[in-house]
């Protein structure tokens, strides 16, 4: 059963052909990646999903839903859709526990009269989302000793687990990750490839993401997709994905495959 | 010296003011400003009053400018329409002043929706024209729409009135204004502690993020032109029936600029920031004033010198502030808070 289906999609800027025909799909409760090169089409990928692009062409169906152009991205948010961004779009100014709660936005129904007096409901609520925040989400990601800083003074591993903190309080269906790892060393990649194991199986949360780690790619994912210029070469399970030539040529360009092969397949290392 | 705080409860921990000292503080605050009345001369009063107008008045505008990141040059106009809505209530109706009040705030809520439309394409400093223009427009009906707002002249008004109580000095005034304001300053605070001041704050620092995450900016924004001018509204109803008249000159765009610079010297998105601001705002010039008339005896020139330069020192000490405190003079607070922390151990 797929959660996400993506059928025949297409986005052109100008002559800028982003994607060409792009079809492939999320089967439900797994870690699927997209990968390929730089300018291939994944983040413009991520943007027609949660609704900011809107593809000329194809259409998306989630939960067996069709999912049209006219569902802007908050109704996406409470549909169950959640993601975070490549370069970190965090509310830089709030402190962490402030960001995550902002994340349970969707989920949250007081008004603004009773926010004014914050009382009954607004109280009761707030509370609730507090105990929620603080003992499924902080404890699960373990920064707890951080909730009470501003994001903007936290270093770049920590921003991102904060990132991917606000999204689980959105307790989405599918959570759409653009590069969680970018940029982190070693230590923070492991930790943060545990993460996402966990909400994959205790969860129970759809991951679809787009990294450029291959380590880490072929290490945890169930189901690959790889683009290149727009359009979908092939996918499968990561030991299919890492030996079609295809794959190969598209992220070297050239043919000495063997050693082509052994950059994409570190042999189990992550990062 | 604090050294820490022991919390229960998650709703202990979400309280406003956490310690013990945190709240006799405020009681003492709140306390002087209960006797403050009795204890000063008819001036300070005035002075008083004016400042707990400006106070709710920045309080609106910093919950638009300050925590939602639209620039709004509107605020007088808004102020405006609450004061000519309390003027026209109480000539043509008669109602007591807390129903004229609310029906200020909501009137003034309306336009301020209406003028807020656009906020949803135009950001920035081309918002701020927009409501530039909006309240030139504001200013227009004001002068012109004579049956109503009695045009250039304006309009008189009798003293608020509640239960056969009329509020006729700037006494019984101030029991109005100042609670008012401390209501609504408090109810400014509440909105930040929930998901609706949250939004506000996730529109100004990154609205892209705020859409995914399912907040309707158009909605957002414009219930933040809503709250803010509802406030102004209620501004300028205390301003009518602390004046007794309105004029269209009573709300020049100049007082716009006044409270948004009362926002950035205070501190932008901070209600604190707010207050301050306002005060900072109405009595510095009148401390000047004062201190020419103080320097008079020894130098009996002082007058000529010094009035017209009252206005350049006024905004001399605006772009000071703007250069060495750029968070406001709540960030001098903040700073003498850290140091009491751990008092008298350094940190």
């Amino acid at each position: 059963m797929s959660i996400l289906e993506i059928s025949n999609l297409s986005l052109s800027f100008g002559g800028v052909k982003a994607l060409q025909d792009v079809s492939f799909r999320v089967p439900e409760n797994t870690i699927t990646t997209i990968i390929g090169p730089n300018g291939a089409g994944k983040t413009s990928l991520f943007n027609c999903i949660s609704g900011f692009y809107k593809p000329q062409q194809g259409n998306i169906r989630y939960q067996g839903q069709p999912l049209p152009g006219s569902i802007k991205p908050p109704r996406r948010a409470a549909l169950g859709l959640a993601r975070t961004f490549q370069n970190i779009a965090l509310f830089r100014g709030m402190t962490v526990l402030d960001n995550i709660k902002l994340g349970a936005h969707v989920h949250m129904k007081s008004g603004l009269l009773s926010a004014l007096a914050y009382f009954g409901p607004a109280r009761r609520e707030e509370t609730a989302v507090r105990q929620e925040v603080e003992e499924r989400i902080i404890d699960f990601l373990e920064i707890d000793h951080i909730r009470r800083q501003p994001v903007a003074s936290l270093p770049y591993g920590l921003q991102k687990r904060v990132e991917l903190a606000r999204a689980l309080a959105m307790k989405p269906q599918v959570l759409m990750l653009d590069e969680p790892v970018a940029g982190m060393n070693r230590e923070e990649k492991e930790d943060m490839a545990r993460f996402i194991l966990d909400i994959r199986e205790e969860w129970g949360i759809t991951v679809l993401m787009v990294e450029h780690d291959m380590g880490m790619v072929m290490d945890i994912s169930d189901h690959i997709a790889v683009l290149n210029f727009g359009q979908v070469i092939t996918e499968g399970v990561p030991a299919d994905v890492q030996n079609n030539p295809e794959v190969i040529k598209a992220y070297l360009g050239n043919s000495d495959i063997d050693s082509l092969r052994r950059k994409l397949n570190p042999e189990g290392e992550v990062a | 010296m604090r050294i820490g705080d022991a919390k229960q409860s998650y709703e202990a921990d979400e309280a406003i003011w956490t310690s013990s000292t945190q709240k006799l503080w405020l009681g003492f605050f709140l306390l002087i400003l209960m006797v403050f009345p009795f204890a000063v001369d008819s001036y300070l009063l005035y002075l008083g009053c004016l400042v707990g107008i400006a106070v709710i008045s920045t309080t609106g505008l910093n919950i638009l400018t300050g925590f939602t990141g639209l620039i709004s040059l509107g605020q007088a106009g808004f102020m405006g329409v609450g004061a000519y809505t309390v003027a026209w209530l109480s000539i043509n109706t008669g109602l007591p002043f807390p129903i004229t009040l609310v029906l200020a705030g909501l009137m003034a809520a309306a336009v301020g929706i209406l003028v807020g439309l656009p906020s949803l394409r135009v950001k920035g400093l081309y918002l701020a024209i927009a409501t530039l223009a909006a309240s030139v427009f504001l200013h227009f009906i004001f002068a012109e729409w004579e049956p109503v707002t009695g045009g250039m002249g304006g309009l008189s008004l009798e003293p608020a009135h509640l239960f056969g109580l009329t509020f006729q000095s700037d006494f019984m005034m101030y029991f109005i204004i100042v609670p008012l304001a401390v209501l609504m300053v408090l109810a400014a605070r509440n909105v930040f502690r929930t998901r609706i001041g949250r939004a506000f704050i996730a529109i100004r620092d990154r609205d892209i993020s705020a859409e995914i995450l399912g907040i309707n900016l158009l909605r957002y924004k414009l219930m933040s032109f809503a709250l803010s001018s509802f406030y102004a509204g209620v501004a300028g109803g205390l301003f009518a029936y602390f004046y007794r008249v309105v004029t269209p000159e009573s709300f020049p765009l100049s007082m716009s600029i006044f409270y948004l610079a009362a926002v950035i010297v205070g501190g932008m998105g901070n209600l604190l920031g707010g207050i301050l601001g306002a005060a900072f705002m109405t009595l510095v010039p009148e401390a000047l004033k004062l201190l020419t008339a103080a320097l008079t005896p020894f130098y009996p020139n002082a007058p000529v010198f010094m009035s017209p330069m009252l206005e350049i020192i006024f905004g001399g000490l605006i772009v000071g502030f703007l250069i060495f405190e750029p968070h406001g003079l709540a960030e001098i607070w903040h700073r003498i808070r850290r140091f009491f922390r751990l008092w008298p151990f350094r940190n």
